[in-house]
């Protein structure tokens, strides 16, 4: 089994210690895990701003990059849902429908593909646990709080509670929008820079000391409200805490 | 008009209020949470509500012609109206035709929609709004900031003051009962001297003609009882084939609405009273243009309960008027950007697309994607809020060639690292006004892979 790894731009130059837990964790696993160099953008940036047909290119782009693997894993549930569902204004040739059937989140494929049930992970940390929306509602890696009825499952949950030494917070709002939200962060920044700021509050006064999630989007917003106003917490992606050995 | 974005910057400003007003709609969305959980088969309810309503789009006009059909046997005098200025003109006539120059009102929010109290005004016609949210807010002149708690932006302090000074209540008076009941005897006056009662319409049963009305407060039967005439208004898109139709439909809405099991009154209306007349208009006003869209088609569902907006984290952080629109919220947002893109096209922007508006829907109206979709075409349409295309365009080239997007993150990267920590003092994205950039790393993790693959070897 092959693994084609995505990472999401704003990561690989910014976040590259996510990227490379997320990398280290698959290799862990006994994965065959490569990471094409010639990858670019799933095309989301464009595509919500109201843009896909100029994006069109880079789903192309994607598509030829990945069509190889048996799987392409991304440690981001926002670009998995981008490929997974708007790549539908493509020609669904049979290139587009396996890359868009086989793009995973990284712990959609740990759980539902590599089925794994422990890990030899240890972090010894109180953790607030942010449910990114498009993982959670986009492709289900949850369920959401407005589905009362529903059994409630989280692939999130599900993977930490596997990791030794972590403590989960419980949240007031447990899956409320971080407010990132892409062109949405910079076109209503009060609002963005606002909804932030009661997520870290929800996490910080619940004893919390890392706020975690599947998308590093989320967390670089937080973080950047985190830093600007000085809250001791920090911000870490799930992947480097499903790779962590304690220290 | 000012943009959203900047409406809600207004809002923000006194965030202890903006924090009320976020709590305030957070807790109706609890109720609504509980109120579900108690309903094993909700999921079902969905589902099938939403088949009802996709069922009855697609065949509207033979349900139409059906509802006609029946309403007129029941003694209703039926009016189409193809748009707001007609709705207008004929409901006007009708308040000529008995010489009425008072009128009670219940809750309609497509009187809003076409403006009828302006209208009436103008031509020397009272018109009093029954509901007490309604009442309010006339009195202030304001439109409404949500579709069932029409004044749910005010603080009780400040509806004290407005009954202070307009129904001479006590100074400083904030008792939600006591205000509750001065406005009680104040209403009861105007019930028992208007001519022509209007109420808005919930649901209209096309298999008996009849129409119903949803509502707490009794307002709509009050002025239907105490009155001879009696006009109905109703948007086309209010119809469901059958009266057993309803019972999956009032389940759903008070609910999802508000958290109570089911509104205090649920009034069927069939028959004018006797020597009474009984108006039906049914009203298009842009609705069937909506229907013509395949992709926007199935906002016609919409019940009007409201549930978007109070689960919405940007409208309960920036309050119904930062909208502008009739419908403000999450479904506002799709339905008007069709009646005015210009005016509207703005709004599918004022979304994090967290999607939890498609999940709380009753009828399962996928309201995200239906704001990607507006995205779009108000891109294409070559609206601002849309992007430089040509930029937009060179931009999407450059995200399909590795080598300039390679470079592009490079540099971007370094040029953080040349400046850590000075970002704040450059006001050169909207970014940093609250927010700190990213500490850059010395390597990508591209750099890193490349450098350890090298290393394997």
């Amino acid at each position: 089994m092959k693994v084609g790894l995505f990472i999401p731009c704003y990561m690989d130059q910014f976040y590259p210690q996510a990227a490379i837990a997320t990398y280290k964790l698959l290799l862990k696993l006994g994965c065959d895990v490569e990471y094409p160099e010639g990858q670019t953008c799933c095309g989301q940036p464009l595509a919500n701003a109201g843009n896909e047909a100029a994006s069109r290119g880079s789903y192309l782009h994607f598509v030829t990059m990945f069509e190889k693997y048996d799987y392409i894993v991304a440690p981001s549930g926002s670009c998995v849902y981008h490929v997974r569902h708007h790549f539908d204004t493509l020609d669904q040739t049979d290139a587009v429908k396996k890359v868009r059937a086989k793009t995973l989140d990284l712990t959609e494929f740990l759980l539902d593909v590599l089925q794994i049930s422990s890990l030899p992970a240890k972090y010894p940390h109180k953790v607030g646990l942010h449910q990114s929306c498009h993982g959670l509602r986009g492709l289900h890696l949850a369920t959401s709080s407005e589905l009362v009825n529903k059994p409630s499952a989280s692939k999130l949950h599900e993977l930490l509670s596997m990791v030794e030494g972590l403590t989960l917070v419980e949240l007031d709002r447990k899956d409320e929008c971080c407010g990132f939200g892409g062109t949405f962060s910079v076109k209503e920044p009060a609002i963005s820079v606002k909804m932030g700021k009661d997520r870290i509050k929800d996490h910080f006064s619940k004893g919390a000391e890392v706020i975690t999630a599947g998308d590093m989007s989320c967390l670089m917003h937080l973080e950047g409200i985190i830093s600007r106003q000085n809250i001791p917490i920090k911000v870490i992606h799930i992947a480097e805490i499903l790779n962590a050995d304690g220290i | 008009m000012m943009p959203h974005a900047q409406k809600a910057a207004i809002f923000n400003k006194d965030e202890a209020r903006t924090d009320w007003h976020d709590a305030s709609l957070w807790m109706v969305r609890k109720k609504r949470d509980f109120a579900v959980s108690e309903i094993p088969e909700w999921e079902f309810l969905r589902e099938f509500a939403s088949d009802i309503k996709m069922h009855t789009l697609s065949k509207l006009d033979d349900y139409l012609e059906a509802f006609e059909k029946a309403a007129i046997q029941n003694g209703a005098i039926v009016h189409w109206a193809a748009d707001a200025k007609e709705h207008n003109d004929i409901v006007l006539s009708i308040l000529n035709k008995h010489q009425a120059k008072k009128m009670v009102k219940s809750k309609s929010m497509l009187t809003e929609e076409c403006h009828l109290n302006e209208f009436l005004e103008l031509h020397n016609i009272e018109v009093i709004d029954s509901d007490l949210g309604e009442r309010i807010i006339q009195m202030l002149d304001e439109p409404p900031s949500h579709i069932v708690l029409p004044a749910i932006h005010l603080k009780k302090e400040e509806i004290g003051e407005l009954f202070h000074r307009e129904l001479h209540t006590e100074k400083g008076a904030t008792d939600p009962q006591y205000l509750t009941e001065a406005a009680r005897h104040h209403l009861r006056e105007k019930f028992h001297t208007a001519q022509v009662a209007l109420t808005g319409v919930n649901f209209g049963i096309a298999e008996t003609g009849e129409v119903v009305v949803c509502t707490n407060e009794g307002n709509a039967d009050m002025g239907v009882h105490l009155t001879p005439v009696q006009i109905h208004s109703m948007g086309i898109e209010k119809l469901i084939p059958r009266r057993s139709d309803l019972a999956v439909f009032t389940r759903l809405l008070a609910r999802s609405a508000t958290g109570q099991p089911v509104t205090v009154f649920t009034s069927h209306h069939r028959n004018p009273k006797p020597a009474g007349e009984m108006h039906i208009i049914l009203v298009d006003n842009g609705r069937t243009e909506q229907l013509g869209k395949p992709d926007f088609r199935s906002s016609l569902k919409c019940i009007r309960c409201g549930a978007c907006m109070n689960t919405c984290p940007i409208y309960r952080r920036s309050g119904g008027h930062s909208y502008e629109t009739t419908i403000p919220g999450p479904i506002g947002s799709i339905l008007t950007p069709g009646i005015d893109l210009k005016k509207h096209g703005q709004l599918p922007f004022a979304s994090t697309l967290c999607g939890s508006c498609t999940d709380v829907c009753p009828v399962k109206i996928d309201i995200h994607t239906q704001l990607y979709k507006w995205r779009q075409i108000v891109s294409e349409a070559g609206l601002p809020e849309g992007g430089n295309k040509t930029m937009m365009s060179i931009m999407g080239s450059g995200l399909a060639s590795p080598s300039f997007f390679h470079r592009l993150g490079n540099i971007g990267r370094k040029l953080l690292r040349i400046f850590p920590g000075k970002e704040r003092f450059l006001s050169f994205t909207v970014w940093t006004k609250d927010r700190d950039l990213p500490k850059a790393p010395v390597e990508s993790f591209r750099e890193w892979y490349a450098k350890q693959a090298k290393d394997a070897k």
